[in-house]
């Protein structure tokens, strides 16, 4: 969709019709095909049990596909060993060697492939000063912290320099703060070394602040490839717009549909001008997608002649800090959410009967759910 | 100022809740002991106190000292470099004729032919023959007369030696070492020198299970910590399947298997392979094969236990980072269980040298470890003085053994496991 944007240049990595089947019944993977370049950093991303884990683990080759075949700098790959492959890993629980000092663990990579002492000396203080470690590098994993023992397993993984660095869900043991902070470290470090990353996680948030590009999985499908604001934008379904980021759902049927736009019926009455995104036409049942922050609401009694006005009822306001949420009942969504500027949420109580307002083009018809 | 009221205040606070602190831990301590108190007690009747008896019995020295009392003192300041005095044969005179009423006399005998070959005939011809106290001044030609073996300095030296109340000889003679006529220790004539050979035989032995266990339990402990749990249970009630049967009934069962009529030469002479029978028993092949059959799931388990804590994303880590299978196992791997392989080998050892059913059992006369001869000085000879000091060396060697182990791990974990 987005592959003019970038340079075209041969994928380092390509998933040609893989398909993983663990007991021979269900397929994890369902016919995959994806296309990886140089130089990227792409999030896979979905719930548990969608096959993002499986992906990376077949890219690791700890997983053999069922069928298919992946290319790594275009060489079938299906049956090469991991040791081979030439690829650094983040894993989940960091798997740093817990007999081995700091120094050592990040040593290893470099051991292993009998790169000279003095080399794996400088390469070893270079990498351990990159994660700002230089003064632990005698300790023993088991003594560092669960954010330190992060930054030494990512200096394992990219010391060797790899072609290709997979990160399994890395971030998930720590807190929010140093999950945030650590967001960003792991971002430079791939801006700075230009390397290509292959990320795994089920945190929108996270995929949106550090991927150039997130592939959403689903019930082992990829459901969209795009970068983060196409993504956020431009769901091309329900899923991935209730996957990626806040979303007020609203079910109703296609009435008419004019170019881009149509005309949805709310289940609930009333009706309301959308963009036609995922809807195969008139008469089709849809779900319509609605972000929280792109509602306005209307006091009851304003006169207002907007396209898309709803009636509400005001359930609760949540504060939190630099916004606040309104929960309202909107057509029969009792959840319906709109975000406001902190102080707004005071005029409303639970209970008023107001309006919400947003504009069409911020309202997608897609697939019913 | 505002320091000066902080270390007041915190003089003031300190003790109360030092002593506090204390209050509210007795309650749990004492909770505590009363939990192990039951044990406690069991080990120090059952364990402790049978231990200290023994390593006792092994420098105890009193047969002499009772039967003979006035020649232990009249011998109390001889230089030993001449025959002893006039006063020390008369004062043996009259212990032997008392003695001999009492009827303690055998038991002094049978000391003193432990120290000196012999000693009983002469302790016993000499009772026979003194028919009464010798006048004064005639004892030492009286006794000599009646066994010339007292006018040597050899017999004179032995009862001093075994006067007590303690002594080193039987620890001395269990390392296959004795005193000379002269005090000074010196290695024991050849006939009776064969205690270093029985520990180093019971050594060896048990370093030959322990490895045979460690090469066998391996690869089993490894299968055991990473099958799904469904087959890896049925595979642990396979390796735990000797600890239901007696170890009388399995070393039996081997027996039946190796005997020179026995089930593995019937067969391999039924298969053609051979013409003779093999001697797989009464012999070292025997006592190792059953022993490390015995004593298998002693290694198999603390093995299981360490790999099981070994989670597979180190080996998925390792592989990633570019180490080969053998390479990641050997280094990543096999380190992390060396505190399962210390603990499988030192257990397996510990327990192979004390090992004395399964030989007497499965091995020939050379194959007897150094518990046999303690049961048989124990029950057989009742030369408890000499049970008891072998007993003491080999604990003493087991001891030893326990500290080096510790020593070692304690560096394992400095050092790691990899060595630049």
């Amino acid at each position: 969709m987005e592959a003019g944007m970038v340079t075209p240049a041969p994928a380092l990595v390509r998933f040609s019709g893989i398909q993983k089947t663990y007991d021979g019944e269900h397929l994890v993977v369902k016919n995959l095909d994806l296309d990886i370049k140089k130089g990227e950093f792409i999030t896979l991303l979905g719930p548990s049990g969608s096959g993002k884990t499986t992906t990376l683990m077949m890219l690791a080759g700890f997983e053999v596909p069922t069928q298919g075949e992946i290319y790594l700098a275009e060489r079938p790959i299906k049956n090469m060993p991991p040791h081979k492959r030439d690829i650094g890993m983040v894993f989940q629980n960091y798997a740093l060697f817990p007999h081995l000092t700091i120094e050592e663990n990040v040593a290893f990579p470099l051991s292993v492939r009998k790169v000279s002492k003095a080399e794996t000396q400088a390469r070893v203080k270079a990498a351990l000063r990159m994660i700002k470690m230089e003064a632990l590098a005698q300790r023993r994993p088991g003594q560092l912290s669960g954010g330190q023992q992060q930054r030494v397993a990512l200096a394992r993984a990219l010391v060797f320099n790899p072609q290709l660095v997979l990160m399994d869900e890395p971030l998930g043991a720590l807190d929010k703060r140093l999950r945030e902070q650590m967001q960003l470290e792991i971002k430079q470090l791939h801006e700075t070394m230009g390397i290509t990353v292959v990320y795994v996680t089920h945190d929108q948030s996270e995929a949106l602040t550090m991927s150039d590009r997130i592939a959403v999985f689903n019930d082992g499908i990829v459901q969209q490839i795009d970068r983060p604001d196409a993504l956020y934008e431009h769901p091309v379904n329900s899923f991935v717009a209730n996957f990626v980021g806040e979303n007020n759902v609203l079910a109703g049927t296609v009435e008419t549909i004019e170019k881009d736009y149509c005309r949805v019926a709310l289940a609930a009455g009333g009706s309301v001008m959308a963009r036609a995104v995922n809807v195969s036409g008139a008469g089709a049942s849809t779900s319509l997608s609605v972000r929280p922050e792109r509602i306005a609401i209307i006091p009851d009694g304003t006169s207002s002649d907007g396209p898309n006005r709803l009636p509400a009822k005001v359930q609760n306001t949540i504060y939190l800090g630099d916004h606040a949420l309104a929960v309202l009942d909107v057509a029969g969504n009792a959840e319906f959410m709109v975000k406001l500027q902190p102080g707004v949420h005071d005029s409303l109580r639970p209970g008023d009967n107001v309006f919400v307002t947003f504009g069409p083009k911020d309202c997608l018809a897609l697939d019913p759910v | 100022m505002t320091e000066a009221l902080l270390t007041g205040a915190n003089a003031s606070t300190e003790v109360p809740l030092k002593r506090r602190l204390r209050r509210a831990e007795r309650t749990r301590q004492v909770k505590a002991l009363a939990l192990v108190l039951p044990l406690l007690v069991f080990l120090l009747f059952t364990f402790a106190g049978p231990i200290a008896g023994m390593l006792w019995r092994a420098v105890d020295d009193r047969e002499v000292r009772q039967a003979l009392p006035q020649t232990v003192a009249a011998l109390a300041n001889w230089d030993g470099k001449d025959l002893p005095d006039e006063k020390a044969y008369a004062a043996l005179a009259g212990d032997i004729l008392a003695a001999r009423a009492s009827g303690t006399i055998a038991i002094a005998a049978k000391r003193l032919n432990y120290a000196l070959n012999g000693f009983r005939t002469i302790l016993t011809s000499t009772a026979r023959n003194l028919k009464a106290v010798p006048e004064p001044g005639t004892a030492k030609e009286t006794l000599g007369k009646i066994n010339p073996a007292w006018r040597e300095r050899t017999t004179w030296t032995t009862i001093k030696d075994a006067g007590g109340p303690v002594t080193g000889f039987y620890l001395l003679a269990a390392l296959d070492l004795t005193r000379n006529v002269d005090g000074a220790i010196v290695a024991a004539p050849a006939d009776q020198a064969i205690y270093r050979d029985v520990f180093g035989r019971t050594f060896l032995i048990s370093l030959g299970v322990t490895a045979l266990c460690l090469i066998l339990g391996f690869p089993v402990a490894y299968l055991l910590a990473t099958l799904p749990p469904g087959r890896s249970n049925l595979l642990m009630i396979f390796v735990l399947l000797p600890f239901w049967t007696s170890l009388l009934v399995r070393t039996c069962a081997w027996i039946v298997l190796l005997q020179s009529k026995g089930v593995v030469n019937d067969s391999l002479h039924w298969l053609g392979i051979i013409d003779e029978p093999l001697r797989l028993i009464y012999n070292r092949f025997g006592v190792c094969v059953a022993m490390t059959h015995v004593l298998l799931p002693f290694m198999i388990l603390p093995l299981y236990s360490s790999m099981k804590a070994i989670s597979p994303a180190y080996m998925r880590a390792a592989a990633s980072l570019g180490a080969p299978p053998l390479t990641a196992f050997l280094r990543i791997y096999l380190p992390q269980t060396l505190p399962g392989i210390g603990a499988g080998g030192l257990l397996v050892f510990i327990l192979a040298l004390g090992y004395y059913i399964t030989p007497a059992l499965v091995g020939g006369a050379a194959d007897q470890m150094i518990s046999y001869f303690i049961a048989l000085y124990t029950t057989e000879t009742a030369n408890w003085g000499l049970a008891s000091a072998l007993g003491a060396v080999l604990l003493l060697a087991t001891i030893l053994l326990a500290l080096v182990y510790g020593k070692l791990v304690q560096g394992q974990q400095v050092t790691g496991g990899m060595k630049n």
